[in-house]
Protein backbone atom coordinates (compact mmCIF):
# COMPACT_ATOMS: atom_id res chain seq x y z
CA UNK A 1 0.00 0.00 0.00
CA UNK A 2 1.63 3.30 -1.05
CA UNK A 3 1.17 6.48 0.47
CA UNK A 4 0.57 5.69 4.18
CA UNK A 5 -0.60 8.27 5.93
CA UNK A 6 -2.19 6.74 9.78
CA UNK A 7 -0.28 3.86 10.98
CA UNK A 8 -1.96 2.17 14.44
CA UNK A 9 -0.24 -0.81 15.56
CA UNK A 10 -0.70 -2.69 18.88
CA UNK A 11 -2.88 -0.07 20.17
CA UNK A 12 -4.89 -0.25 23.69
CA UNK A 13 -6.79 1.50 25.94
CA UNK A 14 -8.31 -0.22 29.25
CA UNK A 15 -10.08 2.61 31.22
CA UNK A 16 -11.03 2.34 35.14
CA UNK A 17 -14.30 3.18 36.67
CA UNK A 18 -15.00 4.78 39.70
CA UNK A 19 -14.71 0.88 41.55
CA UNK A 20 -11.50 0.11 39.78
CA UNK A 21 -13.32 -2.34 37.12
CA UNK A 22 -10.96 -2.23 33.96
CA UNK A 23 -12.94 -1.90 30.55
CA UNK A 24 -11.19 -2.77 27.78
CA UNK A 25 -12.26 0.19 25.08
CA UNK A 26 -9.32 -1.41 23.10
CA UNK A 27 -6.61 -4.45 22.45
CA UNK A 28 -4.11 -4.51 20.26
CA UNK A 29 -5.43 -2.64 17.63
CA UNK A 30 -3.69 -2.00 14.36
CA UNK A 31 -4.81 -0.80 10.89
CA UNK A 32 -3.02 1.44 8.48
CA UNK A 33 -5.27 4.28 5.96
CA UNK A 34 -3.26 5.51 2.46
CA UNK A 35 -3.65 8.76 1.59
CA UNK A 36 -7.29 10.03 0.09
CA UNK A 37 -8.82 7.17 1.19
CA UNK A 38 -12.26 7.17 3.06
CA UNK A 39 -12.49 4.60 5.68
CA UNK A 40 -15.34 3.66 8.24
CA UNK A 41 -15.59 2.15 11.28
CA UNK A 42 -18.69 0.08 12.77
CA UNK A 43 -19.50 -1.85 15.40
CA UNK A 44 -22.19 -1.19 18.42
CA UNK A 45 -22.24 0.52 20.61
CA UNK A 46 -19.19 0.74 23.43
CA UNK A 47 -17.10 -1.35 20.94
CA UNK A 48 -14.39 1.67 21.29
CA UNK A 49 -14.83 3.78 18.37
CA UNK A 50 -15.24 6.95 19.86
CA UNK A 51 -11.86 5.94 22.25
CA UNK A 52 -9.63 4.92 18.51
CA UNK A 53 -10.75 8.42 17.16
CA UNK A 54 -10.37 10.37 20.24
CA UNK A 55 -6.61 8.12 20.14
CA UNK A 56 -6.02 9.00 16.74
CA UNK A 57 -7.37 12.94 17.21
CA UNK A 58 -4.50 13.34 20.08
CA UNK A 59 -6.87 14.10 22.86
CA UNK A 60 -6.44 10.70 24.67
CA UNK A 61 -3.03 8.53 24.89
CA UNK A 62 -2.72 4.59 24.47
CA UNK A 63 -1.68 2.27 27.35
CA UNK A 64 0.50 0.44 24.89
CA UNK A 65 1.31 0.73 21.18
CA UNK A 66 1.95 3.16 18.40
CA UNK A 67 -0.43 5.77 16.33
CA UNK A 68 1.61 7.23 13.56
CA UNK A 69 0.93 10.01 11.02
CA UNK A 70 3.20 10.03 8.35
CA UNK A 71 5.52 8.05 10.39
CA UNK A 72 5.53 10.36 13.10
CA UNK A 73 3.76 9.59 16.61
CA UNK A 74 0.99 11.20 17.32
CA UNK A 75 1.13 13.91 20.33
CA UNK A 76 -1.54 15.55 21.29
CA UNK A 77 -4.02 17.83 19.37
CA UNK A 78 -3.15 19.53 16.02
CA UNK A 79 -5.20 21.31 13.28
CA UNK A 80 -3.69 18.51 10.85
CA UNK A 81 -6.08 15.94 12.56
CA UNK A 82 -10.16 17.73 12.39
CA UNK A 83 -12.26 16.31 14.44
CA UNK A 84 -15.90 16.21 14.48
CA UNK A 85 -18.20 14.99 17.30
CA UNK A 86 -22.03 13.94 16.86
CA UNK A 87 -23.27 17.39 18.56
CA UNK A 88 -22.95 20.89 20.12
CA UNK A 89 -19.39 21.05 18.99
CA UNK A 90 -20.21 24.38 17.65
CA UNK A 91 -19.41 27.96 19.50
CA UNK A 92 -22.88 29.27 20.05
CA UNK A 93 -21.61 32.57 20.51
CA UNK A 94 -19.75 32.77 17.12
CA UNK A 95 -21.87 32.96 13.88
CA UNK A 96 -21.53 30.44 11.09
CA UNK A 97 -18.93 32.79 9.24
CA UNK A 98 -16.96 33.29 12.76
CA UNK A 99 -17.15 29.15 13.54
CA UNK A 100 -15.69 28.18 10.46
CA UNK A 101 -12.94 30.82 10.70
CA UNK A 102 -11.85 30.38 14.49
CA UNK A 103 -9.16 28.13 13.33
CA UNK A 104 -7.38 30.40 10.95
CA UNK A 105 -8.21 33.03 13.62
CA UNK A 106 -6.36 31.35 16.13
CA UNK A 107 -3.44 30.21 13.81
CA UNK A 108 -3.23 33.84 12.68
CA UNK A 109 -3.81 32.94 9.19
CA UNK A 110 -7.55 34.92 8.44
CA UNK A 111 -6.32 37.48 6.79
CA UNK A 112 -4.41 35.82 4.46
CA UNK A 113 -7.18 33.17 3.89
CA UNK A 114 -10.15 35.22 4.16
CA UNK A 115 -11.08 34.31 1.28
CA UNK A 116 -11.37 30.09 1.82
CA UNK A 117 -14.08 31.29 4.67
CA UNK A 118 -16.37 32.44 1.95
CA UNK A 119 -15.16 29.20 0.05
CA UNK A 120 -16.11 27.06 2.79
CA UNK A 121 -19.20 28.25 2.99
CA UNK A 122 -20.16 27.80 -0.68
CA UNK A 123 -19.28 24.35 -0.54
CA UNK A 124 -21.29 23.39 2.25
CA UNK A 125 -24.55 25.36 0.51
CA UNK A 126 -24.90 27.66 3.33
CA UNK A 127 -24.45 31.50 1.31
CA UNK A 128 -26.55 33.47 3.03
CA UNK A 129 -26.45 32.20 6.21
CA UNK A 130 -22.61 33.74 7.12
CA UNK A 131 -24.42 36.03 9.88
CA UNK A 132 -26.29 33.40 11.35
CA UNK A 133 -25.89 31.95 14.98
CA UNK A 134 -25.98 28.32 15.20
CA UNK A 135 -29.79 27.65 17.10
CA UNK A 136 -30.56 29.91 13.81
CA UNK A 137 -29.72 27.12 11.58
CA UNK A 138 -30.99 23.65 11.26
CA UNK A 139 -29.06 20.45 12.97
CA UNK A 140 -28.04 19.18 9.30
CA UNK A 141 -26.87 22.76 8.85
CA UNK A 142 -24.78 22.98 11.77
CA UNK A 143 -23.46 19.51 10.98
CA UNK A 144 -22.22 20.95 7.65
CA UNK A 145 -20.64 23.68 9.38
CA UNK A 146 -18.88 21.38 11.97
CA UNK A 147 -17.21 19.83 8.92
CA UNK A 148 -16.27 22.88 7.22
CA UNK A 149 -15.01 24.38 10.66
CA UNK A 150 -12.44 21.17 10.45
CA UNK A 151 -11.38 21.33 6.76
CA UNK A 152 -10.73 25.06 6.67
CA UNK A 153 -7.29 23.76 8.25
CA UNK A 154 -6.52 21.57 5.79
CA UNK A 155 -6.15 18.38 7.83
CA UNK A 156 -4.13 15.45 6.83
CA UNK A 157 -6.99 13.37 8.35
CA UNK A 158 -10.47 14.20 9.21
CA UNK A 159 -12.14 12.07 11.70
CA UNK A 160 -16.19 12.09 12.39
CA UNK A 161 -17.69 10.43 15.23
CA UNK A 162 -21.51 9.65 14.41
CA UNK A 163 -21.50 13.66 12.66
CA UNK A 164 -25.08 12.39 11.05
CA UNK A 165 -26.03 10.52 14.30
CA UNK A 166 -28.41 12.75 15.28
CA UNK A 167 -30.05 13.39 12.33
CA UNK A 168 -33.20 12.29 10.29
CA UNK A 169 -32.68 10.22 7.13
CA UNK A 170 -33.33 12.92 4.82
CA UNK A 171 -30.65 15.39 6.08
CA UNK A 172 -28.49 12.17 6.56
CA UNK A 173 -28.45 11.27 2.95
CA UNK A 174 -28.23 14.98 1.91
CA UNK A 175 -25.14 15.13 4.14
CA UNK A 176 -23.75 12.17 3.04
CA UNK A 177 -23.53 13.15 -0.46
CA UNK A 178 -22.00 16.69 0.69
CA UNK A 179 -19.69 14.75 2.66
CA UNK A 180 -18.24 12.40 -0.38
CA UNK A 181 -18.38 16.40 -2.62
CA UNK A 182 -16.18 17.71 0.18
CA UNK A 183 -13.85 14.49 -0.23
CA UNK A 184 -13.21 14.92 -3.50
CA UNK A 185 -12.85 18.70 -3.19
CA UNK A 186 -10.28 18.77 -0.35
CA UNK A 187 -8.73 15.25 -1.25
CA UNK A 188 -8.21 14.64 2.73
CA UNK A 189 -8.32 11.15 3.98
CA UNK A 190 -11.45 10.51 6.39
CA UNK A 191 -12.06 8.23 8.88
CA UNK A 192 -16.50 7.86 10.04
CA UNK A 193 -17.06 6.28 13.22
CA UNK A 194 -21.30 5.06 12.52
CA UNK A 195 -23.62 2.79 13.35
CA UNK A 196 -25.52 2.97 9.77
CA UNK A 197 -24.58 0.13 7.36
CA UNK A 198 -26.17 1.97 4.48
CA UNK A 199 -23.95 4.99 5.25
CA UNK A 200 -21.08 2.92 5.92
CA UNK A 201 -21.37 1.17 2.41
CA UNK A 202 -22.29 4.73 0.21
CA UNK A 203 -18.79 6.30 1.69
CA UNK A 204 -16.26 4.20 2.42
CA UNK A 205 -13.79 2.76 0.24
CA UNK A 206 -12.97 0.27 2.99
CA UNK A 207 -15.03 -0.88 6.19
CA UNK A 208 -13.71 -1.85 9.54
CA UNK A 209 -16.06 -3.87 11.44
CA UNK A 210 -15.46 -3.60 15.37
CA UNK A 211 -16.46 -5.64 18.12
CA UNK A 212 -16.80 -4.53 21.64
CA UNK A 213 -15.19 -6.21 24.72
CA UNK A 214 -12.64 -6.09 24.47
CA UNK A 215 -12.66 -3.49 21.15
CA UNK A 216 -11.17 -4.92 18.44
CA UNK A 217 -11.63 -4.77 14.91
CA UNK A 218 -12.93 -8.08 13.56
CA UNK A 219 -13.06 -7.71 9.90
CA UNK A 220 -12.32 -5.69 7.33
CA UNK A 221 -13.94 -4.84 4.19
CA UNK A 222 -13.35 -3.14 0.65
CA UNK A 223 -16.10 -1.51 -1.28
CA UNK A 224 -15.40 -1.71 -4.89
CA UNK A 225 -18.67 -0.33 -5.87
CA UNK A 226 -17.60 2.65 -8.21
CA UNK A 227 -19.25 5.97 -7.64
CA UNK A 228 -22.19 7.60 -7.91
CA UNK A 229 -23.36 4.45 -5.90
CA UNK A 230 -27.04 3.77 -5.84
CA UNK A 231 -28.48 3.31 -2.36
CA UNK A 232 -30.53 0.88 -3.60
CA UNK A 233 -28.54 -1.12 -5.99
CA UNK A 234 -28.15 -4.95 -6.07
CA UNK A 235 -24.32 -4.73 -5.00
CA UNK A 236 -25.46 -2.70 -2.06
CA UNK A 237 -27.93 -5.63 -0.75
CA UNK A 238 -25.16 -7.89 -1.02
CA UNK A 239 -22.31 -6.28 1.09
CA UNK A 240 -25.28 -5.11 3.40
CA UNK A 241 -26.09 -8.90 4.39
CA UNK A 242 -21.98 -9.51 4.57
CA UNK A 243 -21.55 -6.93 7.16
CA UNK A 244 -24.90 -7.35 9.15
CA UNK A 245 -23.87 -11.37 9.41
CA UNK A 246 -20.26 -10.36 10.52
CA UNK A 247 -22.19 -7.73 12.99
CA UNK A 248 -23.88 -11.02 13.83
CA UNK A 249 -27.45 -8.75 13.16
CA UNK A 250 -28.42 -10.77 10.44
CA UNK A 251 -30.66 -13.17 11.84
CA UNK A 252 -31.99 -10.58 14.24
CA UNK A 253 -33.06 -8.24 11.63
CA UNK A 254 -36.37 -9.14 9.79
CA UNK A 255 -35.76 -9.88 6.05
CA UNK A 256 -36.25 -6.83 3.68
CA UNK A 257 -39.87 -6.94 1.71
CA UNK A 258 -38.87 -6.74 -1.11
CA UNK A 259 -40.49 -8.79 -4.28
CA UNK A 260 -38.43 -9.15 -7.33
CA UNK B 1 -36.48 61.71 65.70
CA UNK B 2 -37.03 58.60 67.40
CA UNK B 3 -39.56 55.60 67.31
CA UNK B 4 -39.24 55.82 71.18
CA UNK B 5 -41.42 59.22 71.18
CA UNK B 6 -42.58 59.84 67.90
CA UNK B 7 -45.44 57.17 66.44
CA UNK B 8 -43.72 54.93 63.23
CA UNK B 9 -46.05 56.91 60.76
CA UNK B 10 -44.19 60.01 61.87
CA UNK B 11 -40.60 58.59 61.84
CA UNK B 12 -41.13 57.20 58.07
CA UNK B 13 -42.50 60.54 56.60
CA UNK B 14 -39.56 62.62 58.91
CA UNK B 15 -37.01 59.47 56.90
CA UNK B 16 -37.98 61.42 53.52
CA UNK B 17 -36.76 64.74 55.12
CA UNK B 18 -34.06 67.32 53.35
CA UNK B 19 -32.02 67.63 56.27
CA UNK B 20 -31.84 63.63 56.80
CA UNK B 21 -30.65 63.15 53.12
CA UNK B 22 -28.03 65.69 53.46
CA UNK B 23 -26.96 64.05 56.54
CA UNK B 24 -26.53 60.47 54.03
CA UNK B 25 -25.50 61.68 50.65
CA UNK B 26 -21.86 61.45 51.83
CA UNK B 27 -22.17 58.51 52.84
CA UNK B 28 -24.34 57.23 50.14
CA UNK B 29 -21.33 58.12 48.12
CA UNK B 30 -18.79 56.33 50.43
CA UNK B 31 -20.44 53.48 50.14
CA UNK B 32 -20.45 53.81 46.46
CA UNK B 33 -17.06 54.12 45.92
CA UNK B 34 -16.13 51.33 48.27
CA UNK B 35 -18.44 48.82 46.76
CA UNK B 36 -17.06 49.96 43.58
CA UNK B 37 -13.30 49.54 44.12
CA UNK B 38 -14.30 46.25 46.26
CA UNK B 39 -16.00 44.84 43.13
CA UNK B 40 -13.60 45.62 40.78
CA UNK B 41 -10.81 44.24 42.83
CA UNK B 42 -12.88 41.01 43.48
CA UNK B 43 -13.83 40.68 39.76
CA UNK B 44 -9.89 41.13 38.96
CA UNK B 45 -8.60 38.98 40.89
CA UNK B 46 -11.45 36.72 41.43
CA UNK B 47 -11.51 35.78 38.16
CA UNK B 48 -8.15 35.26 37.55
CA UNK B 49 -8.35 32.82 40.89
CA UNK B 50 -11.22 30.87 39.31
CA UNK B 51 -9.65 30.26 35.96
CA UNK B 52 -6.08 29.47 37.95
CA UNK B 53 -8.47 26.55 39.44
CA UNK B 54 -10.08 25.26 37.21
CA UNK B 55 -6.98 25.13 34.11
CA UNK B 56 -4.61 23.71 37.01
CA UNK B 57 -7.70 21.20 37.67
CA UNK B 58 -5.96 17.44 37.83
CA UNK B 59 -8.61 17.23 34.49
CA UNK B 60 -7.58 20.85 33.22
CA UNK B 61 -5.90 22.27 30.31
CA UNK B 62 -2.28 22.34 32.20
CA UNK B 63 -2.74 19.88 35.46
CA UNK B 64 -0.59 21.40 38.35
CA UNK B 65 -1.57 19.44 41.33
CA UNK B 66 0.26 21.20 43.77
CA UNK B 67 -0.82 24.57 42.85
CA UNK B 68 -4.70 23.55 42.20
CA UNK B 69 -4.63 22.00 46.19
CA UNK B 70 -2.82 25.07 47.65
CA UNK B 71 -5.58 27.42 46.21
CA UNK B 72 -8.44 25.47 46.79
CA UNK B 73 -7.33 24.55 50.93
CA UNK B 74 -6.38 28.65 50.86
CA UNK B 75 -9.63 29.49 49.30
CA UNK B 76 -11.92 27.37 51.65
CA UNK B 77 -10.04 28.30 54.93
CA UNK B 78 -10.84 32.36 53.77
CA UNK B 79 -14.20 31.37 53.27
CA UNK B 80 -14.73 29.81 56.48
CA UNK B 81 -14.26 32.98 58.39
CA UNK B 82 -17.45 34.89 58.91
CA UNK B 83 -17.52 38.56 57.28
CA UNK B 84 -17.07 40.03 60.43
CA UNK B 85 -14.23 37.83 61.89
CA UNK B 86 -12.40 38.82 58.66
CA UNK B 87 -13.00 42.38 59.27
CA UNK B 88 -11.17 42.42 62.66
CA UNK B 89 -8.17 39.89 61.52
CA UNK B 90 -7.41 42.44 58.97
CA UNK B 91 -7.25 45.33 60.88
CA UNK B 92 -3.21 44.51 61.64
CA UNK B 93 -2.89 43.67 58.44
CA UNK B 94 -3.85 46.98 57.15
CA UNK B 95 -1.45 48.53 59.75
CA UNK B 96 1.21 46.37 58.21
CA UNK B 97 -0.52 47.52 54.25
CA UNK B 98 -1.31 51.18 55.18
CA UNK B 99 0.30 52.06 58.05
CA UNK B 100 -3.51 52.84 59.70
CA UNK B 101 -6.25 50.27 60.61
CA UNK B 102 -9.18 52.40 60.49
CA UNK B 103 -10.60 53.65 57.57
CA UNK B 104 -12.33 52.92 54.27
CA UNK B 105 -9.08 51.05 52.66
CA UNK B 106 -8.47 49.05 55.31
CA UNK B 107 -11.67 48.10 55.20
CA UNK B 108 -11.35 47.09 51.57
CA UNK B 109 -8.87 44.64 52.34
CA UNK B 110 -11.06 42.58 54.29
CA UNK B 111 -14.32 42.87 52.09
CA UNK B 112 -11.55 41.73 49.00
CA UNK B 113 -10.29 38.65 51.00
CA UNK B 114 -13.92 37.75 51.78
CA UNK B 115 -15.73 38.37 48.11
CA UNK B 116 -12.46 37.41 46.01
CA UNK B 117 -12.41 33.88 47.16
CA UNK B 118 -16.55 33.67 47.13
CA UNK B 119 -16.22 35.16 43.37
CA UNK B 120 -13.04 32.57 42.34
CA UNK B 121 -15.62 29.70 43.67
CA UNK B 122 -18.15 30.82 41.85
CA UNK B 123 -16.15 31.12 38.14
CA UNK B 124 -14.42 27.99 39.15
CA UNK B 125 -18.23 25.75 39.08
CA UNK B 126 -19.49 27.65 35.73
CA UNK B 127 -16.63 26.92 33.66
CA UNK B 128 -16.22 23.13 35.13
CA UNK B 129 -19.71 23.12 33.22
CA UNK B 130 -18.78 23.60 29.73
CA UNK B 131 -18.95 20.38 27.99
CA UNK B 132 -15.75 18.57 26.99
CA UNK B 133 -16.47 18.66 23.12
CA UNK B 134 -16.45 22.28 22.95
CA UNK B 135 -12.73 22.35 24.19
CA UNK B 136 -11.92 19.47 22.55
CA UNK B 137 -12.58 20.95 19.17
CA UNK B 138 -11.00 24.00 20.15
CA UNK B 139 -7.66 22.06 20.88
CA UNK B 140 -7.86 20.01 17.67
CA UNK B 141 -8.33 23.31 15.27
CA UNK B 142 -5.24 24.45 17.08
CA UNK B 143 -5.83 26.52 19.59
CA UNK B 144 -3.41 27.15 22.33
CA UNK B 145 -4.76 26.95 25.88
CA UNK B 146 -4.56 30.57 26.55
CA UNK B 147 -6.85 31.07 23.05
CA UNK B 148 -9.11 28.23 24.73
CA UNK B 149 -9.40 30.34 28.01
CA UNK B 150 -10.14 33.49 26.07
CA UNK B 151 -12.17 32.18 23.10
CA UNK B 152 -13.88 29.67 24.57
CA UNK B 153 -14.23 29.38 28.15
CA UNK B 154 -15.00 33.07 29.04
CA UNK B 155 -17.22 33.87 25.78
CA UNK B 156 -18.94 30.25 26.92
CA UNK B 157 -19.52 31.29 30.70
CA UNK B 158 -20.29 34.70 30.24
CA UNK B 159 -23.78 34.58 31.13
CA UNK B 160 -23.59 32.87 34.58
CA UNK B 161 -20.27 34.89 34.91
CA UNK B 162 -22.29 37.99 35.02
CA UNK B 163 -25.14 36.50 37.52
CA UNK B 164 -22.31 35.57 39.57
CA UNK B 165 -20.90 38.77 39.69
CA UNK B 166 -24.13 40.22 40.80
CA UNK B 167 -24.00 38.15 43.57
CA UNK B 168 -20.39 39.48 44.26
CA UNK B 169 -21.29 42.76 43.98
CA UNK B 170 -24.58 42.43 46.93
CA UNK B 171 -22.26 40.53 49.18
CA UNK B 172 -19.70 43.20 48.53
CA UNK B 173 -22.34 45.71 49.28
CA UNK B 174 -23.48 44.34 52.52
CA UNK B 175 -20.26 43.51 53.99
CA UNK B 176 -18.74 47.55 53.34
CA UNK B 177 -22.12 48.30 55.79
CA UNK B 178 -20.58 45.49 58.23
CA UNK B 179 -17.16 47.54 57.74
CA UNK B 180 -18.80 50.93 58.48
CA UNK B 181 -19.11 49.82 61.94
CA UNK B 182 -15.45 49.65 61.92
CA UNK B 183 -14.67 52.92 60.72
CA UNK B 184 -15.17 52.52 56.96
CA UNK B 185 -17.91 55.43 56.75
CA UNK B 186 -20.80 55.11 54.27
CA UNK B 187 -24.36 53.77 54.71
CA UNK B 188 -23.19 51.03 57.29
CA UNK B 189 -21.45 53.91 59.55
CA UNK B 190 -24.69 55.97 59.24
CA UNK B 191 -26.90 53.45 60.53
CA UNK B 192 -24.74 52.88 63.83
CA UNK B 193 -24.20 56.42 64.20
CA UNK B 194 -27.52 57.50 63.97
CA UNK B 195 -30.02 54.83 64.36
CA UNK B 196 -28.12 52.92 67.06
CA UNK B 197 -26.33 55.37 69.20
CA UNK B 198 -28.17 58.40 68.91
CA UNK B 199 -31.93 56.72 68.45
CA UNK B 200 -32.53 58.72 65.17
CA UNK B 201 -34.68 56.11 63.42
CA UNK B 202 -35.56 58.28 60.23
CA UNK B 203 -32.04 58.75 59.31
CA UNK B 204 -31.65 54.67 59.91
CA UNK B 205 -35.01 54.13 57.62
CA UNK B 206 -32.98 56.07 55.16
CA UNK B 207 -29.97 54.08 55.60
CA UNK B 208 -32.23 51.19 54.41
CA UNK B 209 -33.64 52.66 51.71
CA UNK B 210 -30.61 53.50 50.30
CA UNK B 211 -29.12 49.92 50.72
CA UNK B 212 -32.57 48.08 49.21
CA UNK B 213 -32.71 49.98 46.22
CA UNK B 214 -28.68 49.69 45.23
CA UNK B 215 -29.54 45.99 45.80
CA UNK B 216 -32.37 46.34 43.29
CA UNK B 217 -30.71 48.37 40.90
CA UNK B 218 -27.22 45.58 41.15
CA UNK B 219 -29.68 42.47 40.51
CA UNK B 220 -31.84 44.41 37.87
CA UNK B 221 -28.60 45.11 36.04
CA UNK B 222 -27.34 41.50 36.11
CA UNK B 223 -30.44 40.38 35.21
CA UNK B 224 -30.66 42.05 32.44
CA UNK B 225 -27.03 41.55 31.01
CA UNK B 226 -27.26 38.18 31.42
CA UNK B 227 -30.30 37.53 29.76
CA UNK B 228 -29.78 39.64 26.89
CA UNK B 229 -26.78 36.90 26.00
CA UNK B 230 -28.75 34.02 26.67
CA UNK B 231 -31.77 35.49 24.44
CA UNK B 232 -29.21 36.38 21.59
CA UNK B 233 -27.51 32.57 21.80
CA UNK B 234 -31.39 31.73 22.27
CA UNK B 235 -30.56 29.47 24.96
CA UNK B 236 -33.89 30.28 27.01
N1 LIG C 1 -13.74 8.15 30.06
C1 LIG C 1 -14.12 6.87 30.23
N2 LIG C 1 -14.06 6.30 31.45
C2 LIG C 1 -14.42 5.01 31.64
N3 LIG C 1 -14.88 4.19 30.66
C3 LIG C 1 -14.98 4.71 29.42
C4 LIG C 1 -14.60 6.07 29.14
N4 LIG C 1 -14.82 6.31 27.82
C5 LIG C 1 -15.27 5.16 27.32
N5 LIG C 1 -15.37 4.19 28.26
C6 LIG C 1 -15.80 2.79 28.05
O1 LIG C 1 -15.04 2.26 27.01
C7 LIG C 1 -15.83 1.50 26.13
C8 LIG C 1 -15.73 2.05 24.73
O2 LIG C 1 -16.31 3.34 24.69
P1 LIG C 1 -16.44 4.19 23.34
O3 LIG C 1 -15.12 4.29 22.71
O4 LIG C 1 -17.12 5.45 23.69
O5 LIG C 1 -17.40 3.28 22.47
P2 LIG C 1 -18.26 3.62 21.17
O6 LIG C 1 -17.88 4.97 20.70
O7 LIG C 1 -17.90 2.54 20.20
O8 LIG C 1 -19.69 3.53 21.57
C9 LIG C 1 -17.25 1.56 26.69
O9 LIG C 1 -17.47 0.36 27.41
C10 LIG C 1 -17.22 2.74 27.59
O10 LIG C 1 -18.12 2.56 28.66
MG1 LIG D 1 -19.07 6.71 20.40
Amino acid sequence: MSDVVLEVSGVSRTYYDDKKNAVEALRDIGLTVSRGEFVTFIGSSGCGKTTLLRLIAGLDEPQSGKLLLYGMEISGANPNRGYVVQQGGLFPWLSVWDNIAYGLKVRGQYRKHKADVAKYVRLIGLEGFEKSFPHQISGGMAQRVAIARALINEPELLLLDEPMGALDSFTRADIQDKLLELHRESGATMLLVTHDVDEAIFLSDRIFIMTPRPGKIKHILRVSIPHPRHRGGVDFFSLRRDILEQLELASAMPQPEYKI
Amino acid sequence: MSLLDTPLWEVVKGSFAAEVWDKIAPAVFETLYMTAIASLITLVFGLALGILLTVTNPDGLLPLKMFYNLSGWLINILRSLPQMVMIILMIPVARVLFGKSYGTNPCMVAIAACCIPMYARIVESSILEISKGKIEAAKSMGSTNTQIIVRVLLPETLPSLIRGFTVAIIAVLSMTALAGMFGAGGVGDIAVRFGYQRFQHDVLFAAVYVLIALVQIIQFCGNFASKRIIKKRNLI
